[in-house]
């Protein structure tokens, strides 16, 4: 195995431009599990049982959000035919902020404390598909608009749903408020522990159909017209494949809060690095980037600065940025 | 749809009138209740004169002047860079100027408000600067690549500065800048507003200017105006009315936007003649947010940033979606 990977190396050092895209997977796969591990014992001080489970959880919650984020961004721009837009610049996880808001304001935190929260996730979940499904259909698919509407409107719907959430916020009770605090900001220190497993079983579930389809997606990116010559029965694909986004994006916010321009970053690195626009590279890759990101992130940032959730302001800093340069450079063309 | 300009003054004057009105409900609302007749008569008692005079006039005052001054700052963008969409809070400026008072709070713990008002409108005015250099760099296919860079710009300033916010433990006072809220003006805690108002003023009496320099550099050069001298002093307007009302009251997401958009539609493009009807119906759509947000969870108050920004961005994707046959 070691040797293999010795031998892997030496041929990237000689000839990089031809390196196949499955050895340049392998690469980053190493990559992060190398993070990986270094994150699990780094200055552990020999206390395990209680470092393993703890480390263990975070680690988990970042696999599952960084995969999440990834594959549902690389399947969005290719429904979409566009490498602007993300599920998160159009609102998608302010969105399910706002859902979450109306269910405590209409069920009350009362019952909700009742309720089994893998039922209440659920119900989440099925309202976020079924809302947001139709929205989305209606904005991107159904009318031929130009990109830089597209795009202006959802940053608008993300202000609204975030502005309503706001409001009934304000609205609820300070006590019933308090359940919903802590899920706006996103941080891997205070993973929803109860939703670890079953988002893990959904992610599972939801990638299993997404390899059934990879060679559809290809097709997919061909866009509408070629697509459809090349046999693939497009509203109903299209209509699946916003349904598995929107659910990947669920799993996501509701695990650690909305990340908006991680995405977008994880998705071009993939698009740069892997040599391949087949999706059966394009997606692992991003998702190898997400967990090498939001893994040798959390460690510099606890590490060497010493403090936690700013994570996501880092990744706002250098999304937004590389959001800018696709802009100009795609108005320069 | 031509209309006369007699006509036009005559509406203007019912639209003051509405305003008007607007303001008296204002001032009413309140956990402490008190009536007019009493105050009028001399019969009141001291609280109520207190109440009013220290709180509930001061309030609907600096209301109605945020509301028109932020309104007028927001036509003045547009015109200057020839775009529907632009405004203090999609270009920037608003986003620089909270940075400008986290840098100054940090640097200087104890400044005065006028120096954290100067610094704002300084780093406000180097932040819509870059706004500008970055839009030159593009030649405009879209129309909405204009408020798209600005709206991203911004999400990168305001980034940074939540970044040096979280560091030196000041997240708190800058969500005070971020989300509009009147329930802290108090006598003595507002009147830096009247500069926004006498701002204002002048930008109505130089409101020529500003549409001349929105015709473009040449033609400007052409008709004898100095392009850059305008271009600077408007600009400069806009950023100190923005910081003023950033310091005094906080952020208010998308009035410049929507107001002078929503007036442009209905009268046209006539500066002379829409800007008092931008003033008159920034300050008469902001006093109608505010009575919702004390009226909908009463005696609680929703902050008017909040209730601005659901409103704002509903209008906002009415009017991109609405126009998008024209521009799309």
């Amino acid at each position: 195995m070691l040797a293999s990977v010795a031998k892997v190396e030496a041929v990237e050092g000689k000839v990089a431009r031809a390196v196949p895209p499955v050895i340049r997977l392998v690469l980053l796969a190493l990559a992060a599990i190398g993070l990986i591990t270094v994150f699990m014992t780094i200055e552990a001080h020999g206390n395990w049982d209680f470092i393993l489970p703890f480390r263990g959880r975070k680690i988990l919650a970042m696999v599952l959000v960084g995969y999440a984020i990834a594959a549902s961004t690389v399947m969005f721009q290719t429904i979409t035919n566009n490498r602007i837009l993300t599920p998160s610049i159009m609102g998608f996880d302010a969105l399910y902020m706002l859902i979450q808001t109306v269910v405590v304001f209409f069920l009350g935190a009362a019952r909700l404390s009742q309720m089994n929260p893998r039922f209440q996730f659920g119900l989440e979940v099925l309202a976020m598909v079924g809302f947001s499904g139709t929205l989305y259909w209606w904005l991107f698919i159904r009318v031929e608009r130009s990109v830089h509407l597209l795009v202006l409107v959802g940053i608008i719907f993300g202000v609204l749903f975030g502005s309503f959430t706001n409001l009934l916020q304000r609205m609820i009770d300070p006590t019933e408020f308090a359940v919903l605090q802590d899920a706006g900001f996103a941080s891997f220190n205070s993973v929803n522990r109860t939703l670890l497993g079953i988002s893990g079983l959904i992610i599972i579930a939801v990638s299993i159909v997404i390899w059934r389809m990879i060679h559809v997606l290809d097709a997919l990116a061909l866009g509408r017209e070629l697509s459809i010559t090349v046999g693939v029965e497009y509203r109903r694909t299209i209509m699946i494949v916003l349904a598995l986004v929107t659910i990947l994006v669920s799993v996501s916010t509701a695990l650690v809060g909305p990340i908006t321009f991680f995405g977008l970053l994880v998705a071009h690195l993939a698009y740069q690095t892997v040599g391949s626009h087949s999706h059966r590279y394009t997606i692992p890759a991003a998702g190898l980037f997400s967990v090498i990101f939001l893994v040798g992130g959390q460690m510099v940032l606890e590490r060497v600065f010493s403090f936690n959730s700013s994570l996501s302001i880092m990744i706002d800093f250098l999304g937004g940025l590389l959001f800018i340069i696709l802009v100009l450079r795609g108005g320069k063309k | 749809m031509q209309v006369q300009s007699g006509q036009l003054s005559y509406r203007l004057g019912l639209a003051t009138v509405g305003v008007i009105f607007l303001a008296c409900i204002s001032l009413v609302i309140g956990v402490y209740s008190f009536s007019f007749r009493d105050l009028i008569s001399g019969q009141a008692d001291v609280h109520s004169s207190m109440v009013l005079f220290v709180s509930r006039i001061p309030r609907t005052v600096a209301i109605v002047l945020v509301g028109a001054s932020t309104s007028i700052a927001g036509m003045i963008m547009q015109m200057l860079v020839r775009n529907r969409f632009v405004s203090p809070s999609t270009a920037g400026t608003v986003e620089s100027a909270s940075l400008g008072i986290l840098i100054i709070t940090l640097l200087v713990p104890n400044a005065s408000i006028p120096l954290k008002i100067l610094f704002a409108s300084l780093v406000a005015l180097a932040g819509t600067g870059l706004f500008l250099l970055l839009l030159r760099s593009i030649p405009l296919r879209s129309p909405l690549i204009v408020p798209l860079v600005g709206i991203m710009l911004g999400g990168v300033i305001s980034s940074v500065t939540s970044f040096f916010a979280y560091r030196y433990d000041l997240l708190q006072s800058l969500s005070i800048w971020t989300n509009g809220d009147f329930s802290r003006i108090l006598r003595g805690r507002y009147e830096l507003l009247w500069l926004s108002g006498a701002l204002t003023l002048i930008a109505f009496i130089i409101a020529d200017r500003f549409t001349v320099a929105g015709l473009g550099e040449a033609f400007t050069t052409n008709l004898g105006l100095n392009y850059g001298r305008v271009l600077a002093i408007g600009l400069t307007i806009v950023c100190i009315v923005i910081a003023v009302n950033v310091v005094t009251v906080g952020a208010i997401p998308f009035l410049g936007l929507i107001v002078p958009n929503v007036v442009s539609m209905m009268l046209g493009d006539n500066v002379k003649r829409t800007a008092p009807w931008v003033a008159v119906t920034g300050a008469g759509f902001l006093l109608a947010c505010d009575i919702a947000g004390r009226t909908l969870r009463f005696p609680f108050e929703i902050p008017i940033g909040t209730v601005v920004g659901v409103v704002g961005s509903v209008v906002f994707l009415v009017l991109l979606l609405r126009g998008s046959a024209r521009v799309g």
